[in-house]
């Protein structure tokens, strides 16, 4: 038996994978900002990966037992840190999410608070003896969420907001829950959605608008109901082989909204076709399987939950962006891991990917 | 130590597996829905894409121009710009508005109404906040690119007209196609199509119209043209060359400027109309951009009828002036012998009722001769009741009056010349013999265009020679029809008609010119009778003029009319017949005719060549 992780540990297919789907979304990050001022954009998101990557290398050196040890502290300073964002946060587009970082940079305390989570979760559900949940657990797992989620809420991040959500819900899953709770859980939320449609007014206008949209997308063609159409036709209009790279001509002419970002996807999906689209989403399966394939690994519980709740995040973005190019849910400014552009949100996946090197490095250490 | 370290459960493989087979499901709905989109449904959303980015922008055909029978411009196209508001986004459009009401000179109010006009149309279309932009518009349109986004130029082709109103009614005005008519031929045109409405624009507007041209061109998403992919040229119209003759139009148009009536000059050989005048017209420039809801519903409903073309569409008593037609009934049908005479005490009684003679004092002892130089109106009662309406209209239809001459103008009416069927069909009673002693000297129901008289005139010196009247030149489809009469008939009637002109007595005599036989007969057709008209205390008189030159054979024929005139035929129509025929031959003999100069003299004061050139005729 080894004493010390090694570098060697690393989870090195899984790292492959990981290289393979961010060099496709910088190359596709560049295609589709080269020929606009944006051009040039593709070195950023170069950096901000160097950036995740050291991260990923700091996080995976800590025992991520000693992380779990300081879970409440981690927790109580990321709740503050949301607070302070909402007190002095930089506006931006409506939204306070920022906290300046200095030289241009700014940093989303939000990204921060889904690495707080998942080591807070993990270490509430290893903290579980019994082999399923009680009720009482069931409260704390959805008070210790729901705060934080509240303070997201209110910057207000609606997409950052429902990511910390499935962390609990896989969490919850693989703690083992009793078929009367999933019950009343169904229950309780059949009874929360004419309550949130009766509560809709107190979101933005402009979630209002996506919420309207999203049920009725013809209805607004140049509005926000535009993002989507605009979103289809660059997909569909990509066929089965794709318009080439650089050559997407939505994407080019800029009628895909944020093509190199949250729509990232559709880009994709016109230049490179089906074949492209398949290739990305086989990729991300294979990265999905592989984080589950860690877990299954771990050396104990709450190393297993530490991974489940990465993999819960990232499979949750990869689901609702992917449906949302394709008009499968409404816009909700979630991002497509790895792939679209954005400094805070791509160290996070790496710093979380440094998480499950941390566990699966300790497999075998005593 | 918290217990999560000691935490001896397995852990859960059975619902990693789950969790695992989950993402496979997952991952291949969401595959199942990129093929719908990608594979399934990629032809429709193709469609779309192209869509988005190409726009096809019509490069406007110039319509062919009109030019007189020396070639010189009567009407031309000229490319001209509009200017576009783009209105895709409304914040910035608010923003700029100020700057645009600056710049171009637009009021805010105006642009807020333009903008409230549009607001059902959908977005993506531009809307034209200034139709005629000047060079200064577009200079400004093109420097405020950048600050001034929402702003875009269109060139467009727009009628020219360097002489102004000369021609209005006749040449017509153009504008967009009516919906009628795009549903009528849905191939040939677009909406938004420039046709011709009326005039020569509508009669050969396949001739002079263009064809359009396509620029296609790529925008990217804010609608920015990024480049262009292929370009067919607009193909210009042809131009048309007319009959008319633009030194005799000017006179025309001079000696008539203050007047309402027409004029129709006309080679008589041919057809070929040298000059067409209807007054009052309308400024054909108002219809050059775009007319105004409020400026055509009043030229529209304007009770001098601007837009009506009265050479062609005037439908008037002939008055004195159908005396050539009676004459020649009389001669022709033989029905009344050529050496036919009256005495004339200034009135004379048919069926019981009183007609008066035009000079009270009468003409004493009157033969043809003397009735058609002096227009004695009880000669012609005479021999009107001598003939009976049914000669009269066969040979007033033979020459051509009561149906359409057949020019090539839109609208133009047939007037009417009466018969016994004509009133039993359409009044179901007899003819009443009285009326044809009223229309024996041009009155009663009797009506006819100005254009028809010319033709009658030309055909009766010629022989029987009814042509077509025509303004396009060299047009081969135009006829000409016989209706033959007899060299003693043309003699006589057109030696009378000399008289009217030369003979002292005549009356036109102050009309005579110097080296042409220059013939004609006066007209005037009263509209009411003396004492209406003395109590509503208006001009009540249509004075009419049809002259022609020379005496046998005309090259040129010339009708006049004035409208509610208080002077006669001879004086109010005569002097503008007596311009163009001495102009006609003045140029023929090389001389420029100088429009202005006689036309002003005419038109300042009411006889003034009657002075000059020979002892007035009360």
């Amino acid at each position: 038996m080894k004493d010390r992780p090694r570098i060697q540990d690393f989870d090195w297919p899984l790292l492959a994978i990981v290289a393979a789907i961010s060099a496709i979304g910088v190359g596709e990050i560049y295609s589709a900002t080269h020929a606009s001022a944006m051009a040039g954009m593709q070195w950023r998101q170069l950096i901000w990966i160097g950036v995740g990557v050291l991260g990923m290398f700091i996080i995976s050196r800590l025992d991520y037992h000693t992380l779990l040890d300081q879970a409440p502290a981690l927790y109580l300073s990321g709740i503050a840190m949301l607070i302070i964002v909402l007190v002095i946060g930089s506006t931006h587009l409506g939204a306070k999410r920022w906290i300046a970082l200095g030289g241009g940079f700014s940093f989303q305390a939000s990204e921060l608070m889904k690495l707080i989570i998942i080591i807070v979760l993990a270490r509430f559900f290893s903290d579980v003896q019994t082999d399923h949940l009680t009720l009482r657990d069931l409260v704390k797992v959805g008070l210790l969420t729901l705060v934080p989620v509240a303070l997201i809420l209110k910057q207000p991040d609606l997409g950052t907001a429902m990511v910390l959500v499935p962390v609990a819900l896989v969490g919850i899953f693989l703690a083992g829950v009793e078929f009367r709770h999933i019950i009343v859980g169904a229950i309780l939320l059949a009874l929360l959605i004419p309550f949130g449609w009766h509560m809709r007014t107190h979101l933005k206008p402009y979630q209002q608008q996506r919420i309207q949209t999203f049920l009725h997308p013809e209805e607004d063609q140049r509005g926000a109901g535009y993002q989507v159409s605009q979103s289809e036709i660059a997909v569909g209009s990509g066929g089965f082989w794709g318009m080439g790279f650089g050559k997407g001509t939505q994407s080019q002419l800029g009628f895909i909204p944020v093509r190199y970002s949250d729509f990232i996807l559709a880009a994709l999906a016109e230049e490179q076709g089906f074949i492209g689209v398949c290739v990305v989403m086989l990729l991300y399966l294979g990265l999905i399987l592989r984080l589950v394939d860690n877990a299954q690994k771990a050396k104990d519980r709450a190393g297993m939950f530490m991974v489940m709740g990465v993999t819960a995040i990232l499979g949750f973005h990869v689901l609702v962006n992917a449906s949302m190019v394709i008009g499968y849910m409404p816009v909700t400014g979630i991002p497509l891991p790895l792939m679209s552009y954005g400094g805070s949100a791509t160290a996070f996946v790496f710093m979380a990917l440094g998480l499950v090197m941390n566990v699966r490095m300790r497999r075998f250490v005593n | 130590m918290a217990s999560w370290r000691a935490n001896d459960q397995k852990i859960p493989q059975g619902r990693l597996a789950l969790f695992s087979y989950l993402s496979v499901v997952f991952i291949v709905l969401l595959l199942v829905g990129f093929w719908k989109l990608q594979v399934v449904q990629t032809g429709h959303f193709a469609d779309l894409a192209e869509r988005n980015r190409i726009r096809a922008i019509p490069i406007i055909a110039p319509r062919g121009a009109m030019l007189d029978r020396e070639g010189r411009v009567l009407v031309d196209s000229y490319p001209s710009f509009s200017i576009l508001l783009l209105r895709d986004d409304p914040k910035t459009v608010q923003r700029d508005l100020q700057g645009i009401s600056d710049g171009l000179g637009i009021s805010m109010d105006d642009l807020h109404s333009q903008l409230e006009a549009a607001r059902n149309e959908p977005k993506f279309m531009p809307i034209v906040i200034k139709p005629a932009a000047s060079l200064a518009d577009i200079a400004f349109v093109e420097s405020h690119r950048s600050d001034l986004p929402v702003l875009d130029l269109m060139m467009v082709q727009r009628r020219r007209y360097p002489h102004g109103e000369m021609l209005a009614n006749t040449i017509g005005y153009v504008g967009e196609i009516s919906a009628q008519d795009l549903e009528k031929n849905p191939d040939k045109y677009r909406p938004g199509d420039i046709v011709g409405k009326t005039g020569l624009e509508k009669e050969y507007n396949d001739q002079i119209v263009g064809v359009d041209g396509m620029r296609r061109v790529v925008v990217n998403s804010v609608g920015k043209v990024v480049r262009t992919l292929d370009n067919v040229e607009a193909i210009p119209g042809k131009p048309i060359q007319l009959t008319i003759d633009y030194d005799l139009q000017a006179i025309a148009d001079a000696d008539m400027a203050d007047k309402t009536g027409a004029v129709v000059a006309m080679d008589a050989r041919t057809g070929e109309i040298l000059a067409m005048v209807s007054r009052p017209t309308f400024n054909p420039d108002d219809f050059a951009v775009r007319i105004s809801p409020q400026e055509w519903q009043k030229l529209n409903s304007d009770p001098h009828t601007p837009l009506l073309n009265r050479a062609i569409q005037a439908q008037l008593a002939p008055g004195s002036v159908f005396k050539i037609v009676m004459a020649t009934a009389m001669l022709e049908s033989k029905l009344v012998p050529a050496d036919y005479t009256v005495y004339c005490p200034g009135y004379a009684t048919f069926y019981g009722r009183t007609f008066h003679c035009w000079r009270p004092a009468g003409h004493g002892e009157v033969d043809l001769h003397k009735a058609l130089v002096q227009s004695c109106d009880v000669f012609f009662y005479n021999v009107g009741k001598l003939l009976g309406i049914d000669v009269i209209n066969q040979y007033a239809t033979g020459l051509g009056l009561g149906r359409k001459t057949g020019i090539d103008l839109p609208g133009e009416e047939p007037g009417l010349m009466p018969s016994e069927d004509w009133v039993e069909r359409v009044f179901h009673h007899k003819w009443y013999a009285g009326e044809t002693i009223s229309v024996a000297i041009g009155q009663g129901a009797i009506t006819v265009t100005p254009i028809q008289l010319a033709r009658m005139a030309a055909a009766v010196a010629s022989g029987g020679n009814l042509v077509q009247p025509h303004l396009l030149k060299n047009d081969p489809s135009v006829k000409l029809t016989r209706f033959p009469l007899s060299d003693t008939t043309v003699d006589l009637v057109t030696e009378g008609l000399y008289g009217v002109v030369n003979e002292g007595g005549g009356t036109a005599y102050h009309l005579r010119l110097q080296n042409v036989d220059f013939c004609g007969k006066s007209g005037t057709a009263q509209l009411m009778s003396y004492n209406a008209s003395d109590r509503i205390g208006t001009k009540n008189m249509d004075a009419w003029f049809v002259g022609f030159a020379p005496r046998r054979n005309p090259d040129i024929v010339v009708a006049a009319i004035v409208q509610n005139t208080e002077e006669h035929g001879g004086e109010a129509a005569g002097p503008v017949v007596r311009d163009i025929v001495k102009a006609y031959f003045d140029k023929k003999n090389g001389v420029l005719p100088e429009a202005t100069s006689t036309a002003q003299n005419s038109a300042s004061s009411g006889r003034p060549l009657v002075a000059t050139v020979g002892a007035p005729r009360p």
